[in-house]
């Protein structure tokens, strides 16, 4: 037997050094010019620029986060007029499976890619080694949701999406005050000491208690940014606990329609959601990436992309919130997310001003003051008053 | 006639087609099968990617040259990733060998590994003052440390109250995968405000070699050590009677607990190695995906190469191929990647099948008058 398995492991390998031997094409792969300059200072022909992308989850999803990538990417693709071959796509790529990352990166490299844009938080450290390679100066790293740039080829990108997160927490709080029951649920990918989602907690519940002051936010964390399982049990957990309105920060829609199937009410996250639970979701906080997109890429196309971080909200149209799904929203909804919205867009409204108390009742920002940039990506790790896990 | 026979029916007799144990088979016969169910494995995959619009000689050719060659400004950069892709299945599937030759059902390497990696992380995180080998040669003996005791506690219940293994391991994988969770937005967050574990110094990271990390030299010693443990000590003889019959490992006179322990320690410990050298040679870091599944995928590739640990070697290589050049696929004819766990659900089914033809042959009943 022993002998036998030895052949075996011979024949194989000999198998696999013959489909090697009778492979043709394996002279490398055929590229576009290699540019030396550094990344973003001359101008690259329209028809050479290749886009690449990491997502975490598939590209043929119909809502969520990566679907809202996705978007953006055609979006920019078409507003650009790049050919299909111009941009390379590459999704269900884990953003904690660092090797597949890797490797996912390199492909994209070995295709020829300008400008690599990476969808998901723990993308960062990879991208940035990658950035940091002095063989890969001429090409842009650009990635999503992070903190980390380099000042030469790697920036960071992402947005005020608590703006519209408060947009939707009237919203929510509206719905709640109609129904005379003041507790909302909100599912999270993350538990408080991640800053992007508890900060969007926090405004969520903000939003709705610039209306129902005295609405209460429960949290269910499922631990995973996409995990539907989890999500549709932390929805029904919420449910359960007599919660009528549900947020999200999670990147499927299942929590939407858990809500529509128990009778409640939700407000979705990423993309429109008012399509997969006709009557359950009121409205969304939503990202346009391709308003990103399309700069970005255009820049590189023009030589003036910088290695700047890039955050934006709703000034730019970066985020929104959907269209407000009239046979669900309270009445009045609509006027009120309007007025909020020309407040926010004036600067009148400042989503994080002091006071804010934290859920211990310690006072975390004085009256009249306002949370930095920097404070707000990476300093939300508490709960505001009003907010406590389930 | 055979002594053993697999009735198909409960009725003994007159069946159409009996099932019967082959006596051994001719060598060069096993090969063939084998040859053939790898080539039908193949073919059937092209079929599969034919229907999905593709041509599958391309898809193949793409596969290989994905696995193999980079491109003009990094040529050796596709054959690197291959090996950083197979280091960890290496490992672990030899990992795994040890347990499986004792035929205590070890499902449980993904725990191991992980509870190998934060032993390591450990030191890499909290001591990265020390002298750069000394700190490596304290994460590698803390990765084999942490992976054999996570290896050992099951055993331990085994042994004592008769505990059943394959649950037990499997449900410590997910204690330990909940751990690094704990441990990322608890006393190892890195930066505040974000979930994840602060990367290693670089005092703490494994040198490269030729190119990649110093793990791949490790995983082919591991091999060799594997193969003679198992084959040529009285260790691995020992647990060659244990898996066969512990009643006779009994009578020789062999301590049956002693050697369980024993060996899933340090079935254990190697899969520990594998999640340290994937912390500090490849992820820089701990996180959820540090298995990236090979505790599971890890199991097909020991059976599959029958626990011999040169096989093992070869086929972690080609499922390592087949998975470096699937994500290529994606990038040149826009296949979708899931593509590899199609194709190596296919190449297993077929491998699988083969086995049975291997061990069994069918007898089919001759021609008779009518009789029904």
């Amino acid at each position: 037997m022993k002998k036998l398995t030895r052949i075996l492991a011979l024949v194989l390998s000999l198998a696999m050094v013959v489909v090697l031997a009778s492979c043709d094409s394996l002279k490398g792969t055929d590229e576009t010019t290699v540019t030396t300059a550094l990344a973003g200072t001359v101008p690259i022909d329209k028809g050479a620029i290749k886009v690449g992308v990491l997502h975490i989850t598939s590209i043929e999803d119909t809502s969520g986060y990566t679907f809202a990538h996705h978007s953006g990417i055609m979006e920019m693709k078409e507003s650009l007029g790049l050919k299909d071959e111009q941009v390379i796509e590459k999704d269900n790529v884990s953003d904690t499976d660092i090797p597949a990352t890797k490797a996912a990166i390199q492909d994209l490299i070995n295709a020829g890619c300008n400008i690599i844009f990476a969808t998901s938080f723990n993308y960062m450290n990879t991208m940035e080694e990658f950035a940091n390679n002095p063989d890969y100066q001429d090409i842009i790293f650009s990635h999503c949701s992070g903190y980390k740039s380099n000042n030469v080829n790697f920036n960071n990108y992402f947005g005020r999406i608590y703006e519209a997160r408060y947009l939707a927490g009237i919203a929510a709080g509206l719905k709640a005050k109609q129904l005379n029951k003041p507790l909302l649920g909100y599912v999270a990918a993350m538990d408080v000491t991640m800053s992007e989602v508890t900060g969007g907690i926090d405004a969520w519940a903000l939003g709705i208690q610039s209306v129902y002051p005295e609405a209460k936010v429960k949290v269910k964390v499922t631990g995973s940014w996409y995990n539907p399982e989890a999500e549709k049990a932390a929805a029904q957990a919420l449910i359960d606990a007599g919660c009528v309105v549900i947020g999200q920060h999670c990147d499927s829609d299942v929590t939407q329609t858990t809500a529509q199937d128990n009778g409640v009410f939700g407000c979705g996250y990423n993309s429109d959601m008012t399509p997969f639970a006709p009557k359950g979701h009121i409205c969304a906080p939503i990202w346009n990436w391709g308003v990103y997109y399309t700069a970005a890429v255009q820049a590189a196309i023009d030589g003036t992309w910088k290695p700047v971080n890039y955050y934006e909200g709703m000034n730019k149209g970066l985020v929104d919130i959907s269209p407000i799904n009239e046979d669900v929203a309270a009445p009045g909804t609509k006027e009120a997310v309007e007025a909020a919205k020309a407040k926010i867009a004036s600067g009148e409204l400042f989503v994080f001003t002091g006071p804010l108390y934290d859920n211990t009742g310690k006072l975390v920002l004085a009256a009249g003051e306002k949370l930095t940039d920097a404070q707000i990506t990476g300093g939300m790790t508490y709960y505001i008053k009003g907010v406590d896990l389930l | 006639m055979p002594e053993h026979t697999i009735t198909t029916k409960n009725a003994a007799r007159e069946q159409a087609v009996r099932i019967v144990k082959r006596k051994e088979l001719n060598t060069w016969k096993a090969v063939l099968l084998r040859a053939a169910a790898f080539v039908l494995a193949l073919a059937a995959g092209g079929i599969f990617i034919l229907m999905m619009g593709s041509n599958p000689l391309e898809a193949y050719a793409i596969i290989v040259k994905g696995a193999f060659v980079g491109s003009v400004r990094n040529p050796l950069s596709s054959i690197q990733a291959t090996v950083i892709i197979a280091v960890p299945l290496l490992i672990v599937s030899l990992g795994l060998a040890f347990a499986f030759k004792m035929k205590f059902w070890n499902i449980g390497a993904e725990g191991q590994m992980i509870a190998g990696a934060i032993f390591a992380s450990y030191f890499a995180l909290r001591h990265s003052g020390m002298p750069h080998v000394l700190l490596l040669l304290t994460m590698f003996a803390a990765g084999a440390a942490g992976g054999g005791l996570w290896g050992l506690i099951p055993a331990l219940f085994k042994v004592r109250f008769g505990t059943n293994e394959t649950l037990f391991t499997l449900m410590l994988n997910y204690i330990a995968l909940y751990f690094i969770k704990y441990l990322e937005s608890g006393p190892w967050q890195g930066t505040k405000g974000f979930a994840s574990i602060a990367q290693f110094d670089l005092n703490a990271r494994l040198p490269n070699i030729g190119g990649v990390h110093a793990g791949w030299i490790v995983a082919l010693m591991l091999v060799v050590l594997t193969y003679l443990y198992l084959n040529h000590s009285k260790h691995g003889y020992e647990i060659s009677v244990v898996g066969e019959s512990q009643a006779t490992a009994r009578y020789a006179g062999m301590n049956v607990r002693r050697i369980i322990l024993r060996t899933m320690f340090i079935s254990g410990a190697v899969c520990g190695i594998a999640g340290m050298i994937q912390v500090s040679g490849i992820d820089y870091t701990l996180s959820m995906g540090i298995t990236g599944g090979v505790g599971f995928k890890g199991i097909t590739v020991a059976w599959l190469a029958q626990l011999n640990p040169f096989v093992i070697a070869g086929i972690t290589g080609i499922f390592s191929i087949l998975e470096k050049g699937s994500g290529v696929l994606q990038s040149e004819l826009g296949i979708n990647a899931a593509m590899t766990g199609v194709l190596e659900g296919i190449i297993l089914f077929f491998f699988l099948g083969c086995e049975f033809f291997i061990r069994y042959s069918f007898v089919f009943r001759k021609r008779r008058a009518k009789s029904s």
